[in-house]
């Protein structure tokens, strides 16, 4: 293949919705296989493994998000049908759902609040400005919640995006090591704070603890989004007179 | 497997319309993921082409994430600035949701055990 052959290639595929597609499923398998290899440790973690790989070879390329997103956007899509599905082995754990609705609804509202806060406290007294703690306090719910909530409140939502992603990634990396710190065994109170504190990427670590952890994850995640959603706006003018 | 996607869907889109109409702090997936999990308790359960696709789309549910998680390269010179401060908070916020969550949690089940 001659140079003029390349190049006529590279600027037919780049700019087709395939190379961002094929990229993003190599990216992932690639990452699922070294997962695979240290034995689902979760510190191995697929969607941080393939992010990094992903990132590098954008920048290598010269290639822009957007239009990497053109291909990448029919993975990212099923995103919408994969959290409608989450119903199905919510339905599964149906009676424990019953029996224990009252102590699952006081630990969410302890838990949202705890993330909050926290991430306030800490980021005001470490000098993050206003817009970036506005965009860091509902960072543990899913993507679409988050920034619509950020927005609202006149914080940066693509930021928000950003962070969301980070939290999944750190909480589905730590959460196990913690729950073995703190003598926490049962999978149904695992799934609930990983999908509370780590929402997607959390559930999707907590499906490989067990069916039972994902389903209370799924669980927690769809309540905390909207626990988050209803309880950020009202508690930020609270913490932003306190912890000015 | 057409069926189950196609009813997935459909659930997706009534959550959009609804959420969009009534403008709840919501967004779509999830109100239809609440829509189908009431229908499932009205009708006792889903069939098994349901069931089946449902557990094979989030088998890999971490594949979904990796698009919007490489946007993470749009802000590299805003998080230049600050990024001490974010990561602390990210972190310890967090590890603190997490332990909340668990310790609170064990504790209640716990007591709920004691009483018959």
């Amino acid at each position: 293949m001659t140079r003029h052959d390349f190049t006529g290639l590279w600027v037919y595929l780049s700019a087709s919705p395939l190379l961002g597609l094929t990229l993003t499923l190599l990216a992932y398998l690639a990452a699922w296989q070294l997962h695979r290899r240290a034995g689902g440790h979760p510190l191995v973690n697929p969607v941080l493994i393939a992010v990094l790989m992903l990132v590098g070879v954008l920048w290598l390329t010269g290639t822009d998000y957007d239009t990497y997103f053109d291909g990448a956007q029919f993975v990212h899509f099923l995103l919408g049908p994969a959290t409608v599905a989450l119903a199905i082995p919510l339905y599964g754990q149906i009676e424990r759902l019953r029996r224990m609705a009252l102590p699952l609804g006081l630990t969410l509202l302890c838990g949202a609040t705890t993330a909050i806060v926290v991430a306030w406290v800490v980021g005001g007294a470490l000098g993050a400005s206003d817009a970036s703690l506005i965009s860091l306090a509902p960072k543990s719910v899913t993507t679409p919640i988050a920034m619509a909530v950020v927005e609202a409140l006149g914080g940066l939502p693509s930021l928000t995006a950003a962070l969301v992603i980070m939290t999944g990634i750190f909480g589905a990396m730590v959460a196990q090591g913690l729950f073995r710190l703190l003598g926490t065994r049962d999978p149904a109170v695992q799934g609930f704070a990983i999908g509370l504190a780590a929402h997607g990427i959390g559930t999707a670590r907590a499906f490989q603890i067990s069916a039972e952890a994902g389903a209370f994850a799924a669980l927690a995640m769809a309540t905390n989004g909207l626990v988050t959603a209803l309880l950020t706006p009202w508690l930020l003018p609270w913490l932003s007179r306190w912890f000015a | 497997m057409l069926n189950a996607i196609t009813l997935l869907l459909v659930f997706q889109l009534a959550g959009e319309v609804i959420t969009r109409a009534l403008a709840l702090p919501l967004p779509g997936p999830v109100l239809g993921m609440a829509l189908l999990f009431v229908t499932l308790v009205i009708r006792g359960g889903p069939g098994k082409s349901l069931h089946d696709t449902a557990h094979g789309l989030l088998g890999h549910l971490s594949l979904l994430f990796v698009p919007a998680g490489a946007g993470i390269m749009l802000h590299t010179d805003r998080l230049a600035g600050e990024w001490q401060a974010l990561l602390a908070a990210l972190v310890v916020s967090t590890l603190a949701a997490l332990a909340v969550a668990a310790l609170v949690l064990s504790a209640l089940l716990r007591r709920r055990g004691r009483r018959p």
